[in-house]
């Protein structure tokens, strides 16, 4: 079948082989490789791009959208509205296809755009250096754990439990590999934020960090003020962040943290089934030489000319091998570079009234529910754009129903908390219009008498 | 280029919101005072005019596969076709929640289901995991599991990991992030594995050996049984780098090697776009006496054809991300692969092999290469020809610059002094390789005549040669308003 | 009197004390300096173990003890100016000062006619 993105002729081909002075493509491989037999792949034949487009449209329609249905999840991942010159701008081949910036002079878009983004993180989080991205917010966290070893050497990571439950998975698999010990700190039942006594329980002389999440993963908001005043300043206050919330919220490096990370999907990138984001990672100037992941940095060429470059390279995997800061090669570029330009588009007040959107939205569907039978906020700490709802009905059934008008409900707290059986985690972000909203609150006010109890 | 921040304007916006249509509740009243926020981040105020054309512009100081040739050694810069592009943007990819029911994304799984079962097939391996986010995150998952399997069987003294000279820097930094101790086996003469120092530091303390096979002089090691044989032996586990997997489709797969650990990069063989250095995507493939041990959750089928997250492997050594990786990235190499098809994956791979070995022989007319042995995807040039003038390998790339093409990897692998590592992959024609080969000579005649027009290079670039030095003893890592 | 080690440091001895540096060539190869990442004074090192790293923009170089001692000084005009080691590698450039405490050791360096004909071998 003929192939599109292979340019050989039959005649160039032969030519090739007479340079190279073999008969065939098979005598070469049987130079190179030594006496074999190729496989015969179970794969199938090919398929013309036409059907390539019908096949995977057919596949994507078994996959429920929600540009098609309204959606109340959250957890992670969320659905704000991405602009569509940013969606184009993305798609440009000379950001996509290009690799890691290792010849600056013919990468300065890539640079500048991640030098850009950097500024953006460093302003959003109150940090003073940030690098050029990760993969994901939990690798990000896990890696700041890793950093905060490094700096003093202590063996102890202290984690909330209202981080998000994934994110202290990822923690423990990092940690596993130089011995650390991951301890946990509960919540308190009221309130849902991270329980201080137990905290200060918890803190000894081997502790190196204390990871929290901010909002935390019930939508609570963690006084990270207070936080740092139980934290001794020897310690690394790590802070996983929602980067829309610091739109709104008092960011970290105001409050002293060392480290602030996070899941940056949220800054234009679409949910993807939960890849690809990226993770960002903001720390002080201080620690810089101890951080993971490519940084991008000011200087000038030759000629005087304001330009940009990698560096402090000497901290990675491929000048310093074993004992590179972390093992960190290919990050998440391609989705740091959509960030900049979804917050250059948002601005300083566009990002500041994508935060407030959610957050009145989500409290205006919180007093709702709140009101209704079966249902009431089971948390009081102050929230963001999420909040958890306790319920004396089962919550697949509730969920079921939902996804039968149209509606992808809440996250059952039960899948990770198993004190949390009835509660579920509501996420509302400025894409949820009033109507639907009502909408939700109606069918939820009615499901007594939709569901068998 | 100005930065969007000195584009900024008070009082210019960019963005269009849905408007607020709840009454609106003064945010005290939600959130503490200590913890709303003072100060505004100072992101730059620009109409979305100036951002496109601010991105546009940007976009173009870019050299990428989609603006020329791109022969970066172990990256495979191959084409990435604009129909997975497409494919990937779909509603019904782009915009699923990982946290829906498994009902409503049964389209999502059946094919993170089949392409497991498509890399198991192509590598020959049992199963796979699609959790890593990248190769070197392939790497630690891959380690990781290794190393919980020797303390699985109370093999607690394993602690050291063999690792050729020639490896990828990722290889040694993955394994001491395991908390492994790196021994570094020295190469051949030919840059391939010596049996003796392989045997030398084999014993009881070895957990593994991580090998790239073909290596990064892009040499098929041809005693892989050997090696493979004599690691087992030793109780030791073999790990294969599959950054070098595009030459191998449909002729030798690394399971049947021996290898027990793989990783892939769906961003090289499997042709997803690099995206600047991201997002790559780094599946591992594990033999079938390792399968408890894969991140979770891992996808599987049940007898009525439903897919599903299968939790449920007691010995996983947990995950090693959020979610379930890079999805995105595994539509783009599925439709890839369904595309090429069976033969379309084999002609790819000779095809790579074949522009490799043309190229190599254009260049060692007039240039030393690393190795007399026939190569496989990729090759490495001895830049030390150039240094009787006076010129480096640095120089050289910068030159290359000046011509159009991106230059290929340099100063790697380490062993071979001055290296220019050369990969030019499947989807560049007869034509663009002459081209390149003429170019390099004509840059090392060039070196013969004035040394200076190469150490003075690049000449025609938006910005010419860089002070990295000065990048580091005077940071700057972000802007500042009076930068 | 200079004595050089393999692994390119120079020591100069005073008494008790070893002014150590890397060699002018070892400078030249690593390029231009940006880091120096100076050890603690107090730390104590065995002969042939890590004392400190020294760092290019493409390069990290390990500086091994050439002595067995204890770190008295250290050099931390390093910290703001470190291409003073590309100005004056064996001079000004110095790193750190050792209390050393076996002079046997001394006899295992090489003097500065060794140290040339060595790099050439190399």
């Amino acid at each position: 079948m003929e192939n599109p993105y292979l340019p050989h002729t039959d005649s160039e081909i032969k030519e090739m082989l007479e340079e190279i002075g073999v008969s065939s493509i098979s005598e070469l491989y049987q130079r190179a490789v030594g006496k074999h037999d190729d496989i015969d792949l179970k794969i199938p034949e090919a398929v013309c791009e036409y059907d390539l487009l019908r096949d995977f449209k057919e596949l994507s329609e078994k996959n429920i959208n929600f540009q098609e249905y309204a959606i109340y999840l959250g957890a992670g991942i969320y659905n704000h509205f991405i602009p569509s010159a940013l969606l184009e701008l993305a798609n440009r081949g000379e950001f996509l296809t290009a690799y890691t910036p290792y010849q600056p002079e013919v990468s300065q878009g890539t640079l500048q755009a991640l030098f850009e983004y950097q500024t953006m993180i460093c302003e959003l989080t109150k940090m003073e250096v940030a690098n050029s991205s990760m993969y994901d917010g939990a690798s990000a966290l896990a890696e700041a754990t890793i950093m905060a070893y490094s700096l003093n050497g202590r063996n102890e990571i202290l984690v909330s439990k209202t981080v998000h439950p994934e994110y202290r998975e990822v923690i423990k698999t990092y940690a596993r590999g130089k011995k650390l010990k991951v301890i946990e700190i509960e919540f308190d039942e009221e309130t849902g934020s991270t329980d201080f006594e137990d905290l200060k329980r918890k803190l000894s002389s081997n502790t190196s960090c204390v990871v929290v999440q901010y909002p935390n993963f019930f939508g609570v908001i963690e006084n990270l003020k207070e936080l740092r005043e139980l934290i001794p300043e020897d310690l690394i206050y790590i802070v996983s962040a929602n980067p829309i919330a610091l739109g709104i919220l008092e960011p970290p490096g105001n409050f002293g943290a060392d480290i602030v990370v996070g899941e940056g999907q949220v800054l234009g990138n679409p949910a993807y089934f939960g890849g690809p984001g990226f993770g960002f990672f903001a720390t002080k100037e201080k620690y810089l030489r101890k951080m993971p992941g490519r940084l991008i940095g000011q200087t000038i060429d030759v000629d005087g000319k304001r330009g940009f470059v990698m560096t402090f390279q000497t901290r990675e995997q491929h000048i310093r091998r074993s004992k590179a800061t972390s093992n960190i090669c290919s990050n998440h570029a391609h989705n740091a570079v959509m960030a900049a330009i979804y917050l250059s588009l948002l601005g300083k007040k566009g990002i500041k009234e994508v935060a407030n959107l959610s957050l009145q939205k989500a409290h205006y569907l919180a007093e709702k529910l709140d009101r209704l039978e079966h249902f009431q906020l089971k948390f009081s700490g102050p929230f963001f754009n999420e909040f958890v709802v306790e319920t004396d009905l089962n919550w697949d059934k509730v969920n079921k129903y939902l996804l039968e008008q149209k509606i992808i409900g809440p996250f059952k707290l039960s899948k990770f908390y198993k004190t949390l059986d009835g509660s579920a985690l509501f996420c509302v972000t400025e894409t949820n219009r009033r109507e639907d909203i009502e909408f939700l609150v109606g069918r939820l006010g009615a499901i007594s008498s939709e569901i068998d109890i | 280029m100005k930065l969007i921040f000195e584009k900024s304007k008070d009082g210019r916006t960019g963005y269009s919101l849905p408007k607020l249509d709840v009454p609106e509740k003064p945010i005290e009243e939600m959130i503490p005072e200590s913890l709303i926020r003072k100060e505004e981040a100072e992101l730059p105020q620009v109409y979305e005019t100036e951002v496109v054309r601010h991105y546009t512009n940007l976009s173009r100081l870019n050299h990428a596969v989609d603006v020329g040739f791109y022969p970066l050694g172990s990256c495979t810069m191959k084409y990435n076709p604009k129909v997975n592009e497409k494919i990937s943007k779909f509603d019904g990819f782009a915009y699923i929640h990982p946290y829906q029911p498994e009902e409503t994304v049964q389209g999502a799984l059946e094919i993170m289901y089949n392409l497991q079962i498509l890399l198991c097939e192509i590598t020959g391996m049992d199963y796979m995991t699609l959790q890593p986010a990248a190769g070197a995150h392939g790497e630690l998952t891959g380690m990781s599991i290794i190393k919980k399997y020797h303390e699985d069987r109370g093999d607690f003294n394993r602690n050291k990991v063999l690792v050729p000279d020639s490896a990828h820097g990722t290889n040694p930094a993955s394994a001491a992030m395991c908390g492994f101790e790196v021994i570094e086996l020295k190469s051949t003469e030919q840059g391939l594995i010596d049996l003796e120092e392989l045997k030398k530091n084999l014993d009881e303390n070895t957990a593994a050996v991580m090998l790239t096979n073909p290596n990064t002089l892009g040499l098929y090691e041809k005693d892989i049984d050997t090696i493979t044989r004599l690691a087992h032996e030793a109780g030791a586990l073999l790990y294969y780098d599959g950054a070098n997997l595009n030459a191998i489709m449909g002729k030798v797969r690394p399971g049947d090697m021996g290898f027990d650990v793989v990783h892939l990069n769906l961003h090289k063989t499997f042709s997803t776009p690099h995206g600047m250095g991201g997002p790559g995507s780094g599946p591992v493939g594990v033999k079938a006496f390792l399968k408890d041990y894969l991140p979770i959750p891992v996808v599987e089928q049940d007898e009525k054809g439903f897919y599903y997250f299968n939790y449920d492997l007691p010995k996983s050594i947990g995950k090693v991300r959020s979610f379930y990786g890079n999805f995105g990235v595994f539509v783009k190499a599925y439709a890839y692969i369904l595309f090429m098809g069976k033969s379309g994956l084999k002609k790819a791979s000779e095809l790579a092999v074949l522009n490799a070995n043309y190229l190599r022989s254009k260049i060692s007319k007039f240039l030393k290469i690393a190795s007399d042995i026939v190569c496989m995807h990729e090759f490495v040039v001895d830049g030390s020809e150039f240094k009787k003038y006076g010129v480096k390998t640095l120089d050289v790339a910068k030159r290359l610059l000046d011509y159009g093409y991106h230059p290929p990897t340099v100063y790697f692998p380490l062993i071979v002094p001055e290296a220019l590592m050369i990969e030019p992959t499947e989807t560049e024609t007869k034509e663009t390789l002459d081209g390149f080969a003429e170019t390099l000579e004509k840059i090392l005649k060039e070196a013969e005549k004035s040394s200076e027009l190469l150490k003075n290079a690049p000449h025609n670039t938006y910005v010419r040669r860089l002070d990295e030095a000065r990048a580091v003893k005077n940071p700057i890592l972000r802007w500042k308003v009076d930068v | 009197m200079k004595k050089y080690s393999k692994t390119h440091e120079w020591v100069e001895v005073d008494g008790k004390i070893a002014t150590i540096g890397i060699s002018n060539h070892a400078q030249e190869e690593l390029g231009d300096v940006v880091f120096v990442e100076l050890p603690e004074i107090g730390k104590e090192v065995k002969k042939g173990e890590v004392l400190c790293s020294v760092e290019s923009v493409k390069a990290a170089s390990d500086i091994y003890a050439p002595l067995t001692g204890k770190v008295i000084e250290v050099n931390t005009e390093l910290d703001t100016t470190p291409e003073i080691i590309n100005q004056d590698a064996e001079g000004k450039g110095w790193i750190a000062k050792l209390e050393f405490t076996d002079e046997s050791e001394l006899d295992d360096l090489m003097s500065e006619e060794e140290y040339k004909k060595f790099v050439e071998q190399h």
